[in-house]
């Protein structure tokens, strides 16, 4: 298989095929968390696919000489390191995301997704597919986020795009567009069994679309 | 086939439970006026249509399917368990996830974990906390009574021609609000008031009287249930008397602090759901120990969620928590078949 190929099917593999949440069903804590809004979903999005991509291209560089028994402990050190680099800029320089983020940041360390790739992939191959496996699957990721905080967005409080400020600096204030104008919001859709449900129904509708004849 | 063993069809069931609500129906009606009405139609008409469309989908007989009455039924307990004047674009929203996602997407009737609707109630319950408690007055105590007309015109747009909205037909004689006694008991007792003085207040009583009466209309229509043996009469038996013994226990404890039994077992939805909700043959526990134990906890629970918990009622709560508990009960408490070996 040529190179390029391989890059396309690794792409194809995490955003659709083997995606890390509709499919794999892995870091599901944060994605019920934090996915209130769609610029919420994007912050957590942006901030776990940079952890991915820096522990696979770092996992691929040294995979030669970790040993195999005590290789957990060293990819968790790794990304950790990683998680605390994303944390310290984000508190930099996306302050209020990072106030409304939290505790979901640092959790980023315990995404079983990443340390999954960490282990399932980066382990194995060299650094070129590692990197872009690492991207794809960030990718995957922070799309079914944007997805199902959008949806969560629009039932719960009307709007999309509400706080888009947050990540695109002031000017993009005024990309919030109000749908309907909520007197109180729909708090169901806006608390975690709204999540729950909402990724069920993403699940079960790209299963539809697969099995379609 | 003897007098007392007709296999009784799921249809049969159904509909002779939704002839039973009719008692309860009127009762509600009469002291909580012609909203209920409304939003008896604006939900048995939603949970058929949606129940329709939800099969269509599904690739079911639509027909066949919809001659089992139990959309009917979940729409009318829903319509029963919400305040009279709620917007109705709510009342929509709480029927159809109750239809669509509580019971067809587990794959329909006798299939549903839950009771659909009180999934359908609890939703709305946990999303709109402010509309979903403007219960009214009872009639003779207030001020203003809505028509008809003024019902309607409330549920659909808001307002009356007049003006008014739905918090001015809550408004009592000396121009305060009045919830349920429930609820308007939990706040009295939370700011000191003694059980005795709650009780003596004139509007409190008169507010009792009418949930007193709907209460015994819906006991009417689950006697009659349990006479036609459409229900057995284990789970409301087992809690109602749960009720009564947690609730008197606490009495015992301190009077002053808690409501007295009679209080907690003719107030809220406490006989629609003993009779008709938690009876529900599909999500209820099955064995007949199971079924004095699924009974018993849902009205203790039911005590403990009114007394010390956040909301007015619990009994929408305390059945869905043991919805959940109902196949581990089963499974303890299945009978050993004659002659097998004991586990």
């Amino acid at each position: 298989m040529s190179t390029t190929n391989q890059y396309k099917d690794l792409f194809k593999q995490g955003i659709w095929d083997n995606n890390t949440a509709l499919v794999q069903l892995l870091g599901l804590c944060p994605l019920l968390a934090v996915t209130g809004t769609l610029i919420n979903g994007l912050g957590l999005g942006i901030a776990t696919t940079f952890v991915l991509v820096g522990s696979n291209v770092t996992v691929s560089i040294i995979r030669a000489h970790i040993p195999k028994e005590i290789r957990i402990p060293i990819f968790v050190m790794l990304i950790a390191s990683f998680v605390t680099n994303v944390q310290l800029l984000m508190n930099a320089f996306t302050y209020e995301l990072y106030l409304i983020l939290g505790i979901f940041i640092p959790l980023i360390v315990t995404n079983c997704a990443i340390i999954g790739r960490a282990e399932a992939f980066a382990s194995k191959n060299s650094v070129g597919p590692s990197f872009v496996d690492g991207l794809a699957q960030g990718l995957g990721f922070t799309l079914v986020l944007m997805v199902l905080g959008g949806l969560r967005e629009l039932v719960g409080q009307g709007t999309i795009l509400d706080g888009a400020h947050l990540i695109f600096g002031e000017t993009a204030r005024s990309w919030t567009s109000h749908f309907y104008l909520a007197d109180q919001k729909f708090l169901f859709a806006v608390l975690p069994p709204g999540a729950f449900i909402g990724l069920g129904l993403l699940i079960a509708l790209k299963n539809w679309y697969q099995n379609k004849p | 086939m003897n007098k007392f063993h007709q296999g009784r069809s799921t249809s049969q069931v159904m509909a002779t439970a939704c002839f039973a609500l009719i008692p309860g129906a009127f009762a509600q009606i009469y002291f909580q006026g012609w909203g209920v009405l409304i939003n008896l139609v604006i939900c048995a008409s939603t949970a058929i249509t949606a129940e329709a469309i939800i099969l269509k989908v599904r690739k079911k007989p639509v027909r066949e399917t919809l001659c089992d009455f139990s959309a009917l039924l979940t729409g009318l307990l829903i319509a029963l368990a919400l305040p009279p004047l709620l917007p109705w674009w709510m009342s929509i929203i709480g029927c159809s996830f109750a239809i669509i996602i509580a019971k067809q997407l587990y794959g329909g009737l006798g299939f549903n974990p839950f009771n659909p609707a009180m999934v359908g109630y609890v939703l709305l319950l946990i999303s709109f906390p402010i509309e979903m408690t403007a219960w009214l007055p009872a009639k003779s105590i207030a001020l203003e009574v809505a028509s008809l007309t003024e019902s309607i015109q409330l549920i659909f747009t808001g307002y009356t021609t007049s003006g008014m909205d739905v918090n001015s037909y809550r408004l009592i004689a000396d121009g305060f609000t009045m919830a349920t006694p429930l609820d308007e008991s939990k706040t009295a007792l939370a700011t000191g008031l003694m059980s005795s003085e709650i009780m003596a207040q004139a509007d409190f009583q008169s507010n009792l009287t009418g949930w007193f009466w709907i209460n015994c209309a819906f006991l009417i229509g689950g006697l009659s249930l349990m006479l036609l043996r459409i229900i057995h009469w284990h789970i409301p038996v087992s809690l109602l008397v749960s009720i009564w013994l947690t609730s008197t226990l606490l009495s015992l404890y301190d009077s002053d602090l808690f409501l007295p039994s009679t209080t907690l077992l003719f107030s809220g939805a406490t006989m629609l759901g003993a009779f008709f909700i938690a009876t529900d043959p599909v999500s209820a526990s099955t064995t007949f120990k199971g079924r004095l134990i699924y009974g018993a906890s849902i009205g203790l629970l039911i005590v403990i969620i009114r007394t010390f918990g956040g909301y007015p009622d619990g009994v929408a709560f305390a059945v869905l928590l043991l919805n959940i508990a109902a196949p581990t009960i089963d499974h303890y408490t299945k009978p050993r078949v004659y002659g097998s070996e004991t586990n």
